[in-house]
């Protein structure tokens, strides 16, 4: 079964074609990184599969029904943490994961769990202004998965992660694609690409230049060396706007 | 409650409620600053209620002289009387502003002159002759009085500066945290991608805008109980009988307010600018409409400008009904408007209204 099918996705803002034209699927259970340059086009990739955004072209099939218009259906089968974090003002980390359990319907009890699994019981009573940008960050991956989600997004969960919540949170994840999630995943962390992901989409310019297994794109890379070598092969070693 | 806490609609409108009600500086300006206000006025206003109303007697006037004792004792707490017999110099100085009444008898009429600018002293005077005038025709009928007749001066406590001000500030505190309310979190809510966010969770437009409207209303009926309890506890405000239309009229006023913080919120492009622009708005508004001064006293155009102002129509009805003892239905026409009002600005807010910053 595929989790996402899209086809031809485009997306333009103004002059600048953010999304090419894009091809990708994804199986049911596969774990995924889009791995790319800033600006490659990584977040609009991904706002259009969650259904967020309209494509100015192509199409986007996400467990089966289509995404956009946005599907009332879909939405509880899904779960999203976006690239910037969006919290209620002024709630307690409690609180906000409360009140998005509540708003996915789901029990008052996965949200404490939730808590604990992503390590913020202490800081429970603290209000989401006060928490430090990788505690903010573990809340709003948690606030993606309360519902329990089918497919989850996250765009660069791990970004502003000390390396203990790092690699919890890759033990998190694994644990959720082993019970049969699909997990696609944006990441500037070549390592963790290789060591979570089933398979890894190299997005530039908007347009998907490999979507393969980490270990048959390192061994179908002339040089050799590791993912890395590999990403900076494709994308070139300038900086990006 | 727990119940309720775990709706989509519960959870956020709970959430609302509390972002506000920790959020001090919200706190500060929908309660206190109008409540200062409000003690402000009552204190420096009421001064000039009980200092005595300067009148002049023109000639004879033998129906303020032969007044009953009980009635005279009133009266001169009440006046400060001077004598004098040109009455073009006596309305002259009513004109200056040196006296408040001149007063004469032309037979069985007793005529007084005074200006509108003394809206309160102007009302006093009048009630009271006429309460004179009203025994003196009952004592001249030779019957016994049938029916006792208590010189308790009503207008005069009715029009206390604390009567009228209380509807006026509590209709601009009511604008004030609607307007700002709805215009910082539609804003505030864009900026953080919390819309966004809330975009992608199985709940409708329907009911984030439901839980933002209820959450306000609360609000504004919490004011309401603040203003009109503390005003009747400490500060002699005296409710009159349909004073519970107040509510619809507070009701539908906020959603009115509310729109025009939607607005604000759609046009601007910061939660600086959505707030600074809602009190734009507003301010302006509350002088025109009658919050901070009687609107008789300003001249005609002013006060036509007003009328195309909705708060003028939510203090006018609040007015009405809280202390000038109206009927229920005097609050009908100022419902119709506000509500029309609400629907317009809604539907052009609902126009220019954006998702996302971009
Ligand atoms: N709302 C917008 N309006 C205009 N241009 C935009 C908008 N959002 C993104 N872009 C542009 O589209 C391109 C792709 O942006 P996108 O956010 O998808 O990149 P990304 O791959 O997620 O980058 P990063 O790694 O920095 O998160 C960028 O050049 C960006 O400037
Ligand atoms: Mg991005």
């Amino acid at each position: 079964m595929t989790a996402i099918a899209a086809k031809g996705l485009t997306k333009r803002y103004g002059d600048l074609t953010a999304v090419d034209a894009l091809d990708l699927t994804v199986a049911a259970g596969e774990f995924v990184g889009v791995l790319g340059p800033n600006g490659a086009g990584k977040t609009t990739l991904l706002e259009m599969l969650e259904g967020l955004r309209k494509p100015d072209a192509g199409e986007v099939s996400v467990l089966g029904e289509p995404a956009w218009p946005r599907n009332r259906a879909l939405q509880p089968r899904i779960g999203v943490q976006l690239q910037a974090s969006a919290f209620f003002e002024r709630l307690t980390a409690r609180e906000q994961i409360h009140t998005f359990a509540a708003l996915y319907r789901a029990p008052g009890s996965a949200a404490d769990e939730w808590l604990e699994r992503v390590g913020l019981v202490a800081k429970a009573d603290t209000r989401v202004e006060d928490l430090s940008g990788g505690q903010a960050q573990r809340l709003s991956i948690a606030c993606a998965l309360v519902h329990d989600p089918e497919l989850v997004f996250l765009d660069e969960p791990t970004a502003a992660l000390d390396p203990q919540a790092r690699r919890n949170l890759w033990d998190l994840l694994a644990d959720i694609n082993d019970s049969g999630r699909t997990v696609v995943l944006t990441t500037h962390h070549m390592d963790e690409a290789e060591t979570l992901c089933d398979r890894v989409a190299i997005v530039d310019h908007g347009r998907l230049l490999q979507h393969d297994t980490p270990a048959a794109l390192v061994a179908a890379h002339a040089g050799g060396g590791n993912l890395e070598d590999v990403f900076l092969a494709l994308t070139g070693r300038e900086y990006r706007a | 409650m727990r119940a309720f806490a775990h709706t989509p609609f519960g959870a956020l409108s709970i959430a609302i409620l509390r972002g506000f009600v920790r959020d001090r500086a919200a706190l500060f300006f929908a309660v206190v600053f109008p409540l200062m206000f409000l003690v402000l006025f009552g204190a420096l206003l009421s001064n000039q209620d009980q200092s005595e109303i300067d009148m002049i007697t023109v000639g004879d006037v033998p129906l303020l002289e032969d007044l009953p004792a009980d009635a005279r004792e009133a009266f001169e707490t009440t006046f400060e009387v001077e004598e004098s017999d040109d009455l073009d110099a006596a309305l002259a100085e009513v004109r200056d502003g040196d006296a408040d009444v001149v007063v004469e008898q032309k037979g069985d009429t007793l005529v007084a002159h005074y200006t509108q600018t003394e809206q309160v002293k102007a009302a006093i005077t009048q009630s009271t002759l006429k309460a004179y005038v009203d025994g003196a025709n009952i004592a001249a009928s030779g019957q016994p009085a049938r029916f006792g007749f208590a010189a308790e001066r009503v207008e005069d406590e009715s029009l206390t500066t604390i009567q009228f001000f209380t509807p006026g500030l509590l209709g601009w505190a009511i604008a004030t945290s609607a307007a700002l309310g709805a215009a910082a979190t539609l804003q505030g809510w864009r900026q953080t991608k919390l819309l966004r966010r809330l975009q992608l969770a199985p709940v409708s437009t329907g009911t984030v805008v439901g839980a933002r409207v209820a959450v306000t209303i609360a609000i504004a009926l919490g004011q309401t109980a603040i203003f009109l309890g503390l005003g009747a506890a400490t500060l002699g405000l005296k409710l009159t009988g349909s004073w519970w239309m107040s509510i619809p009229l507070v009701v539908v006023g906020t959603l009115c307010f509310m729109a025009i913080g939607l607005l604000a919120g759609a046009i601007a492009k910061s939660t600086e600018g959505a707030v600074n622009m809602a009190n734009f708005f507003v301010l302006p508004m509350a002088f025109l409409s009658g919050s901070f001064f009687p609107l008789d006293a300003t001249p005609p155009w002013l006060q036509r400008v007003s009328d195309v102002l909705p708060l003028k129509h939510l203090n006018e009805g609040m007015l009405d009904v809280l202390v000038r003892g109206q009927g229920p239905s005097a609050a009908l026409v100022p419902l119709t408007i506000l509500a029309a009002f609400a629907v317009v600005v809604t539907l052009l807010a609902a126009r220019l209204f954006r998702w996302d910053t971009a």
